[in-house]
């Protein structure tokens, strides 16, 4: 249902709360870091707000949304929104990743 | 920097991550420098800081005061480096407990008490705290009788919210730094009642 | 700044509609009234800004309470217990 966005979640039926937590891997972290960066909470220069982050996030879709980890929903939404605010291209990242990748 | 993929190839999201990183780096963005030392500073916050401030709060009543009217200000008055923090205290008392959720996504009062647990964040603790507060705290542990008031805060907007705990009995006479050190987060995010021991 | 509209004390209503785009204002609230708690002060809206607009000019964010037994028709807590949502200027009318 679209008139319910899937993250709009408060008062909807559900199970026990799991009382897990996790040591945040290196990966995670910096993910986070740029987060903190790029809004230019350090003084940094501010690339993004947290209004586009989330927005991003909400519009992944349900089923990617409840299978995605936490830092996963973020770096792929940092990584919209950098694509969105033109500071990369679709091109620079395919060509990067593919990069990263072969690195091995 | 990169122990990524030694021993194990990168997932599809860990691959992101790099390339993202790398990509801002040779834009000039960021440094990987920038990155490591942000990252380590979250690393290193805990709940210390929101310790502190509930400690002072519970030993001077005139901070308690300021405290429980501007939130980062006092935060401040420590000398507490809190940047962007729009800080709400609220406070327990004999008849009302407080406790905090974000239900649309999981802010959290992340300068003064670290990073958020995975629980928090968590699409249960989200969907049923607003609604059912009562049966999620007594999951964590915590009765709170019927005759006691519940306030729920979704924290939708600017403002972070922090819960004062009540200070424990036999507790009297203590330093602050005694005080800070049985200040938990779970206390401080309202799942939980502070203990003296 | 847009002119503070509400006081701290007010009874205030939700708007009950359901748009599309980046919005703060949960679901479960719309539609229920609550009392001003406290004025936030004034913010860019959000709704704006997640458009890659500026959100100005900034409008007023209000602490609104909620009778839970009033926002949850099967609420199984005490009759006094509550819940603090902000909620921005644009999203409230007077009840």
């Amino acid at each position: 249902m679209i008139e319910r966005s899937h993250h709009d979640m408060g008062g909807l039926p559900a199970g026990k709360v799991e009382r897990s937590e996790h040591d945040y891997a290196d990966w995670e972290r910096r993910v986070d870091a740029l987060m903190v960066l790029l809004s230019g909470i350090k003084g940094a220069q501010k690339l993004l707000t947290v209004d586009e982050l989330r927005k991003n996030i909400e519009t992944i879709g349900p089923e990617a949304y409840d299978k995605m980890s936490y830092y996963e929903r973020w770096v792929v939404s940092i990584t919209q929104t950098m694509l969105q605010r033109g500071v990369i291209t679709t091109e620079e990242l395919a060509r990067k990743m593919v990069e990263v990748k072969h690195r091995g | 920097m990169s122990e990524l993929g030694k021993y194990a190839p990168l997932t599809y999201f860990q691959l992101m991550e790099v390339s993202l990183r790398e990509l801002l780096v040779e834009k000039g963005v960021v440094s990987n420098a920038e990155v490591d030392a942000v990252a380590a500073d979250m690393k290193s916050r805990g709940p210390e800081r929101g310790a502190r401030v509930v400690a002072r709060a519970w030993t001077d009543p005139a901070y308690k005061r300021r405290l429980l009217a501007d939130g980062t200000a006092a935060c401040e008055e420590l000398g507490l480096d809190v940047p962007a923090l729009r800080l709400v205290v609220v406070e327990n008392t004999p008849e009302v407990h407080n406790v905090i959720v974000c239900t649309l996504c999981s802010c959290y009062p992340r300068m003064l008490l670290g990073l958020p647990p995975d629980w928090y964040k968590s699409s249960n603790y989200r969907k049923r705290v607003v609604r059912e507060p009562r049966a999620v705290l007594a999951e964590f542990g915590t009765r709170i009788p019927d005759s006691v008031t519940i306030r729920v805060h979704d924290s939708t907007a600017d403002m972070r919210y922090m819960v004062l705990p009540m200070r424990p009995a036999g507790t009297e006479g203590w330093s602050e730094e005694r005080l800070a050190g049985i200040v938990t987060r779970d206390s401080m995010v309202g799942v939980a009642l502070a203990q003296a021991s | 700044m847009v002119e503070a509209k509400f006081q701290p004390g007010d009874r205030v209503k939700v708007m009950k509609a359901y748009p599309l785009g980046h919005i703060r204002t949960p679901y479960y609230i719309r539609g229920c009234s609550g009392v001003v708690e406290r004025i936030c002060g004034a913010f860019p809206n959000p709704e704006e800004l997640a458009q890659m607009r500026s959100g100005l000019p900034a409008q007023p964010l209000y602490r609104v309470r909620f009778s839970q037994a009033e926002v949850w028709p099967d609420y199984r807590g005490g009759r006094g217990d509550t819940i603090d949502v902000e909620i921005f200027q644009h999203w409230l009318d007077k009840e």
